[in-house]
């Protein structure tokens, strides 16, 4: 790949373009509005005119000689009958209108007003004010200088003058209507010192040029017309617009010319006027927009650049780019974390240049000897698609030429080996929210067609395997492979700068089966032990204990202190700690309290709070005191121990898992009638007058509020005793316990009681006139006529449970629907407003010219991903260390709450507002978007 | 109105200072952020130094999240 020498811009200015400029860049005067002849051949100073580049493969442009893809296309010009106004200057032409003299041209202020604008002009350039400053500074000018009344050097009476949108001015005291060429006249007078103090510079701009006299006529190349099938040609939108300006310009001229009356010159121009405009703008607001035959409105100029589909939106800032795979993923928990498996399909067709030395000719001369897809007999191995000569011709390579190509390699030429093991890959989810959306991955090909990964890269990629696709893209250059290997690798994104934890960790059953391997510490023998152990490599497995009857067997904790680096020590309550008030630390009946010395687990089970992504003290730490390469090593091994874990133990859940006695039932059934009936004795109250008022509280505020704290209880309590009976051996009482899926809301509800459903927090009452449903009575406020529902989702809910449930359901979707859309919409703006900021070396947030937006990166100049839970250092944390055990005594860690990470407390946060409303919709709606893809 | 808590101290600097600072800071006059000299901060300075030209520094000490204090520069300009 050659390159040229690269220069700095300097600056790039914007311009209007002359009359005279439009003629002389022209190839070519336009002048019939005809476009082929009858034979198919473009008509000479018609619109398909061959000076203006060709389209055609085989013709060769009149004016450079030069063939279709390498002339670049002319441009040519029309010549206006009368002079129309350019309706993208119109504001402009208003102001320039106003803010001088009808007679002389001159702007309407004083000398000194005028020396005094400059003069701040001037300075607002030197104290690095913007191109947007100093507009909207000439603008206050003009503003200043219009409503003047009389010119201060003719003595004119000014006329106010009126825009009628689009593009017509009127004076208003006369209604007289001033004609585009007036309005040129006019601008024309306005001196070459006046226009600098409006803001202009005269030696590239002037105004009369904002009234077009002459119209550039786009080159061909940039609206093609396309031959149908039937043979039949169609043409361009522009082109079609040029048409309308050509046929009308060509009308009016004749008319003007034979002398026709003034009012049906005057209704041509303003024709003219009509199609010049739509040709710049079709959208225009004022003026209907052009159609086409078929009704549909053109794509004019503005249309093309406008919006979403746009040429900035959708092919400047979005582009289609090669060397890169989308497919449907699927899990593979023997893949590392920094591992993306390819299928080979896939990798035959994605390259990677490499340029030939002296050193690797020989191995290359090999590689490109197999062709383009060698045999699969000894597993895969890389072929190659293209070869490029050193003078940047490409030869495709295929089985036959295959050798020889491979004998004319020669230095410098750069060869398209395809992917194999190994090669740096950038891997992508949308929507992309966040920088870990896009991680750089090592390939491994493998079988089959979908991308795979290791279960711990879904949290940042928010993936699941319900039928998600992810793109992937080949890097190309030594430069790129480098910084995406080091900054953009899994391992290097394990901490997040959201809030300074691990955001990959450990999900779902890799924290149940590390559950099952360290609770109470249970024995593994031999065979068991090596199952768990058959899958990870390059372990030292320790020595096995014996028991009384000399059978040597292993603890879990011996098991899962393989995986931790020698000199590790850490402590912390797992998440199934119950938060007793006194803790008893390492007799946790629950075992709940985790103490890791030198490398050794010596007490408590490792959970989500261990392990977890977000939670994950261990994986913090070791991400943290130990680097990325640990780190990733951790990850990958600690699931493959918990894989092994949970499958020696074996593990699955069902709706038997909510089963409970039926004097549980009974008990919940009680309660809940209870409830009930205190609810309609506040109720009674209510109406009796009887309830006490609460203090800020209307009446009938207070009696909600007693209802819902009544039947929240009865909810809690119908959890509390399906808990009790369910026990800690249900798999689903693991799950949730152990951090690994569901919570025991969920449970509750399925085993106990839903509750109470709830629309904008507060009980239904909507629906029919003062009741819900017309099961009710007129004004009923008890539990079931508000939307309590006593049944559980086991034991089924009746008809009008069900639809309450419905109702409640309803506004979680709609929630989640209009806040997706609603944070999109946010997020784009702000990454606007963001996108050209960078951290410059000396720790200054600067923009794009160099102005500081912040004096020192976050006013601490910390990296919030290598923070200890937002704070730069965690002294407790560094006690610890120098005191050893005591510091834990010494300063009460354990005792304080310390609290889990931000992340995981905007997560409670959110699930507590939905558990107010009565429903975890959560999973509900991945189900949706799973089935939209 | 700068005694209240929670609007930050402002310093007017002398050309010196400002010199010094922005040396020190490697920057140039043009990509200080800016503060209008309408803005109330710079009139309660005024009443106290007499009128103040555009170009002039300011020094802005604010509490901080982050960092308990820092210190911000801002360059005046017209309002």
């Amino acid at each position: 790949m050659m390159r040229g020498i690269t220069k700095r811009i300097g600056s790039i200015k914007f311009s209007c373009v002359s009359p005279d400029e439009i003629r002389r860049m022209s190839a070519t005067k336009i002048i019939t509005a005809d476009t082929y002849d009858d034979e198919g051949y473009p008509i000479e100073m018609g619109l398909m005119d061959p000076h203006m580049g060709v389209i055609e493969p085989g013709l060769r442009c009149k004016t450079c000689g030069c063939k279709v893809d390498e002339c670049p296309g002319h441009f040519g010009h029309i010549d206006l009958a009368m002079p129309v106004i350019h309706v993208g200057f119109i504001k402009d032409i208003k102001l320039m209108l106003e803010s001088t003299c009808r007679n002389c041209g001159r702007i309407m202020l004083t000398a000194e007003q005028i020396e005094s604008r400059r003069g701040d002009m001037s300075e607002m350039r030197d104290l690095g004010g913007g191109t947007i400053e100093l507009k909207n500074f000439s603008k206050e000018t003009a503003k200043d200088a219009s409503n003047k009344g009389v010119c201060p050097y003719c003595g004119t009476e000014q006329i106010k003058i009126k825009l009628d949108k689009p593009t017509t001015f009127r004076e208003v005291d006369d209604n007289h209507k001033l004609t585009p060429k007036e309005v040129r006249e006019r601008l024309e007078r306005i001196p070459d010192e006046d226009l600098k103090t409006l803001g202009m510079d005269p030696a590239t701009c002037r105004p009369e040029w904002m009234v077009l006299t002459a119209l550039a006529v786009p080159p061909v190349t940039v609206r093609p017309s396309i031959t149908l099938d039937s043979g039949d040609r169609s043409e361009d939108d522009l082109t079609h617009k040029l048409v309308d300006v050509l046929r009308i310009n060509q009308r009016l001229r004749e008319n003007r010319d034979a002398g026709a009356p003034q009012l049906i010159v005057e209704d041509l121009w303003e024709l003219l006027q009509y199609h010049v405009t739509t040709y710049f703008d079709n959208q225009t607001s004022g003026i209907p927009p052009a159609r086409h035959r078929s009704g549909r409105p053109l794509k004019t100029l503005a249309q093309r650049l406008k919006g979403k589909e746009g040429r900035f939106r959708s092919n400047l800032s979005g582009k289609r780019v090669n060397f890169s795979a989308r497919t449907v993923i699927s899990p593979d928990p023997l893949l590392s974390i920094n591992e993306v498996g390819v299928p080979f399909i896939a990798a035959r067709e994605l390259t990677v240049p490499v340029h030939v030395n002296e050193h690797n000719i020989g191995k290359l001369r090999e590689i490109v000897a197999r062709g383009p897809a060698p045999s699969m007999e000894n597993g895969y191995r890389p072929g190659v698609n293209y070869v490029i000569r050193s003078d940047g011709r490409r030869i495709r390579v295929t089985d036959r030429n295959a050798e020889e190509v491979a004998e004319n390699i020669d230095i410098d030429y750069t060869i398209e080996r395809q992917l194999m093991d190994g090669d740096v890959v950038l891997f992508n989810r949308q929507p992309s929210l966040h920088r870990m959306s896009m991680m750089a991955h090592r390939v491994r090909i493998m079988d089959g067609r979908t991308f795979r990964f290791n279960l711990c890269d879904c949290p940042p990629y928010n993936a699941d395997f319900d039928g998600d696709e992810m793109n992937l893209h080949v890097l190309q250059s030594d430069e790129a492979r480098a910084e995406a290997r080091i900054l953009m690798q899994v391992q290097e994104n394990i901490l997040s700068p959201r809030y300074g934890g691990p955001i990959i960790g450990a999900i779902h059953d890799h924290i149940t089966g590390a559950y099952f391997l360290t609770h109470d510490n249970p024995r593994f023998d031999r065979f068991e032990a090596m199952n768990i152990l058959s899958k990870m490599q390059g372990i030292e497995i320790p020595k096995p204990m014996a028991d009384d009857d000399g059978n040597e067997y292993w603890t879990g904790r011996q098991l899962f202190s393989i995986v931790l680096p020698n000199d590790f020590r850490t402590t912390f309550k797992a998440n199934i700690c119950q938060n007793c008030d006194v803790c008893t630390r390492e007799n946790c009946p629950f075992d709940a309290y985790v103490k890791i010395r030198n490398g050794q687990l010596l007490c408590g089970t490792i959970d989500a709070k261990g392990i977890g992504n977000s939670k994950g003290k261990i994986l913090d730490r070791i991400a943290r005191d130990y680097g990325s390469d640990r780190a990733a090593r951790f990850i990958n091994e600690v699931t493959r121990l918990a894989l092994g874990a949970i499958m020696n133990h074996g593990f699955s859940t069902g709706i038997g898992d909510e089963d409970i006695p039926e004097e549980a039932a009974l008990q919940i059934t009680n309660y809940n009638q209870e409830c009930i009936g205190q609810v309609s004795d506040l109720v009674d109250s209510f109406q009796n007058g009887t309830l006490d008022q609460m203090p800020g509280r209307s009446l009938r505020e207070t009696l909600e509020v007693r209802v819902m704290k009544v039947l929240g209880q009865a909810r809690d309590e119908a959890g509390r005793v399906a808990g009790k009976h369910l026990g800690l051996s249900n798999p689903a009482v693991i799950m949730a316990k152990s951090g690994a899926r569901g919570s025991m809301l969920n449970l509750s509800q399925m085993a106990g009681c839903v509750g109470q459903q709830a629309v904008r927090g507060e009980r239904l009452a909507r629906g029919y006139w003062n009741r819900t449903l017309p099961h009710f009575h007129k004004g009923d406020l008890g539990a079931y006529a508000r939307g309590f529902c006593s049944n559980s989702y086991k034991t089924g809910l009746n008809p009008t449970e069900f639809f309450f449930h419905a109702m409640g359901g309803r506004e979680g979707l709609v929630d989640t629907a209009v806040r997706t859309s609603r944070s999109g919409y946010m997020q784009r703006r702000l990454v606007s407003a963001l996108e050209d900021l960078k951290l410059t070396s000396d720790g200054t947030v600067r923009n794009t010219v160099g102005t500081v937006i912040q004096f020192k990166y976050g006013e601490d100049g910390v990296d919030p991903s290598r923070t200890v839970r937002g704070k730069a250092i965690d002294l407790d944390d560094l006690f610890a260390e120098v005191l050893g055990d005591d510091a834990d005594k010494l300063l009460g860690v354990d005792d304080r709450d310390i609290g889990d990470d931000y992340g995981s407390r905007e997560k409670d946060e959110m699930e507590y507002t939905e558990e107010e409303e009565g429903e975890d919709y959560d999973d509900l709606d991945t189900d949706f978007e799973g089935g939209g893809e | 109105m700068l005694k209240h808590d929670l609007v930050p101290e402002h310093h007017l600097l002398s050309e010196e200072d400002a010199e010094k600072i922005l040396s020190e800071m490697r920057m140039t006059r043009d990509q200080l952020p800016k503060i209008r000299n309408n803005d109330a901060g710079i009139k309660v300075l005024e009443s106290i130094y007499g009128p103040i030209a555009e170009g002039r520094v300011v020094r802005i000490v604010r509490k901080s999240e982050t960092a308990q204090e820092f210190v911000a520069y801002r360059l005046v300009t017209k309002g």
